[in-house]
């Protein structure tokens, strides 16, 4: 049996205690700390039907959706235009909250996201709720939503509202539509982009377009004497035998056919 | 950065300069709390918690007070309470001596500067120390890390933990006698 009882002297015990120093910290640590401290936004990537978007968040709540080609170029683009920081999530923690934006854009989520929107003004954040009040699968125009809020002579206003939405897809301004109809621009990315979404959400675009061109912006029940917005639920249901088209609020008033009370065209 | 000028631009914009600030600290403050708890995941904790609660003094802070603070002894204050705190609600967690996946949880340094009598015992001697400290009461171990590891000084160290300058040292001697011992038995053990 070998007996070895070297006690280590003072000075290499000091030594060994002064290298303890010597640990690298782990990469983790920065990025939590920015979020935690809410200095930096967290950011994850998305597939959609059109293309990669990605959707940062701040402890308010998600405060953009950008389509970029990739993490770098989101992530260069958000710092320039926000002035913040942003860290790409780490999947296993942000799990929940994946899974709850895919839902949302799967329209399987009902539940509203929290969204952070307090660096806009009262009326851009009055705009904005309004359109997340349009269900999926159906459009309005921009006088509605101007007349919704109680500013019925801004549509300029809220076409600058929309098109200046931080959070498009999840906040829906790409359900807004022209007052004549058609389908107008699309911030993230033109009409063609706003057509694939309408159409993945079952808002038939083409459709929409044909109506516009024929002057019809509102559909009614001869049964029921109430008209709707083309794309409202209760106009789908109407039979076609039933159905009546007007080009205006005064041709169906004139016409003894009053405002749904869902969809509230007047 | 320098600490005057990293002191300088927190007092301009907390915002702007605080993740200069973590990226100068974090390594020590780390290194600090995986001293005190031989574990990565709970170092890695104290050492965000101590960031979270600078960051929420500084942005409170008028620049003066910014300016005229001293970052180590105040950093490290935060730490020590931070890891007081975990000890007193008993959420360390046990401590490993490996990591999962086997390798150490600590790498000695590989020091140029030591004399070739230290260097002959220093990678696994710095192992041993580690794996000792842990062993240690925590009031020894805080203040043998203090003293020794992070080269305060002993009336540094008084200020830091409320204490006077002479039970400090005691704490400090009474801790390296007691690593000592430890150490030599670990040997006998290893020997046997």
């Amino acid at each position: 049996m070998n007996m070895k009882r070297d006690h280590p002297t003072p000075r290499a015990l000091v030594w060994a205690l002064r290298n303890l120093s010597a640990v690298e910290p782990p990469a983790s640590l920065l990025p939590a700390v920015l979020r935690l401290t809410d200095l930096a936004d967290t950011f994850l990537p998305l597939e959609t039907p059109v293309g990669n978007v990605f959707v940062a968040w701040s402890s308010r709540g998600i405060t953009a959706v950008m389509r970029r080609e990739d993490a770098a170029a989101f992530a260069l683009d958000f710092t320039t235009q926000y002035q913040r920081r942003v860290i790409e999530s780490d999947a296993q923690t942000d799990s929940a909250l994946r899974s709850a934006l895919e839902a949302t854009i799967r329209g399987e989520r009902k539940a509203p996201l929290p969204f952070d929107l307090h660096t806009l003004t009262d009326f851009e954040q009055a705009v904005l709720r309004k359109a997340l009040e349009i269900p999926r699968g159906q459009v309005r125009p921009y006088g509605w939503i101007a007349r919704e809020i109680g500013h019925p002579r801004a549509m300029r206003a809220v076409g600058s509202a929309l098109k200046h939405n931080p959070i498009p897809l999840l906040i829906p301004c790409h359900r807004v539509v022209l007052s004549d109809g058609h389908l107008g621009q699309y911030a993230m990315g033109g009409t063609n982009i706003k057509r694939t979404l309408l159409t993945v959400e079952g808002a038939e675009p083409d459709v929409l377009e044909t109506l516009a061109e024929h002057n019809i912006h509102f559909f009614g029940s001869d049964t029921t004497d109430v008209f709707c917005f083309p794309t409202c639920r209760h106009a789908r249901r109407v039979a076609p035998q039933h159905r009546v088209t007007f080009s205006s609020v005064r041709d169906a008033e004139g016409r003894g056919y009053r405002p749904c009370k869902v969809c509230r065209p007047a | 950065m320098p600490e005057e000028e990293l002191l300088l631009a927190l007092a301009a914009n907390p915002g702007q300069a605080f993740e200069a600030m973590v990226l100068c600290w974090q390594q020590r403050v780390y290194a600090f709390a995986l001293r005190l708890t031989a574990s990565p995941q709970d170092a890695e904790e104290i050492a965000q918690d101590t960031f979270v609660r600078a960051w929420r003094a500084l942005s409170q802070w008028p620049p003066e007070r910014i300016r005229a603070m001293r970052m180590k002894a105040w950093l490290y204050q935060i730490a020590l309470n931070v890891f007081r705190n975990r000890v007193a609600r008993r959420s360390l967690s046990v401590i490993p001596l490996d990591s999962p996946d086997g390798r150490p949880v600590f790498e000695p340094a590989d020091d140029r500067r030591l004399r070739p009598d230290i260097a002959a015992e220093s990678a696994e001697l710095g192992r041993q120390v580690a794996a000792s400290l842990t062993g240690l009461p925590a009031h020894m171990r805080v203040a043998v890390v203090l003293r020794y590891v992070e080269g305060f000084t002993y009336r540094e160290i008084a200020e830091m933990l409320e204490q006077p300058e002479g039970t400090v040292k005691a704490h400090v001697h009474r801790g390296t006698r007691q690593l000592r011992d430890a150490l030599q038995r670990e040997r006998v053990e290893v020997a046997i």
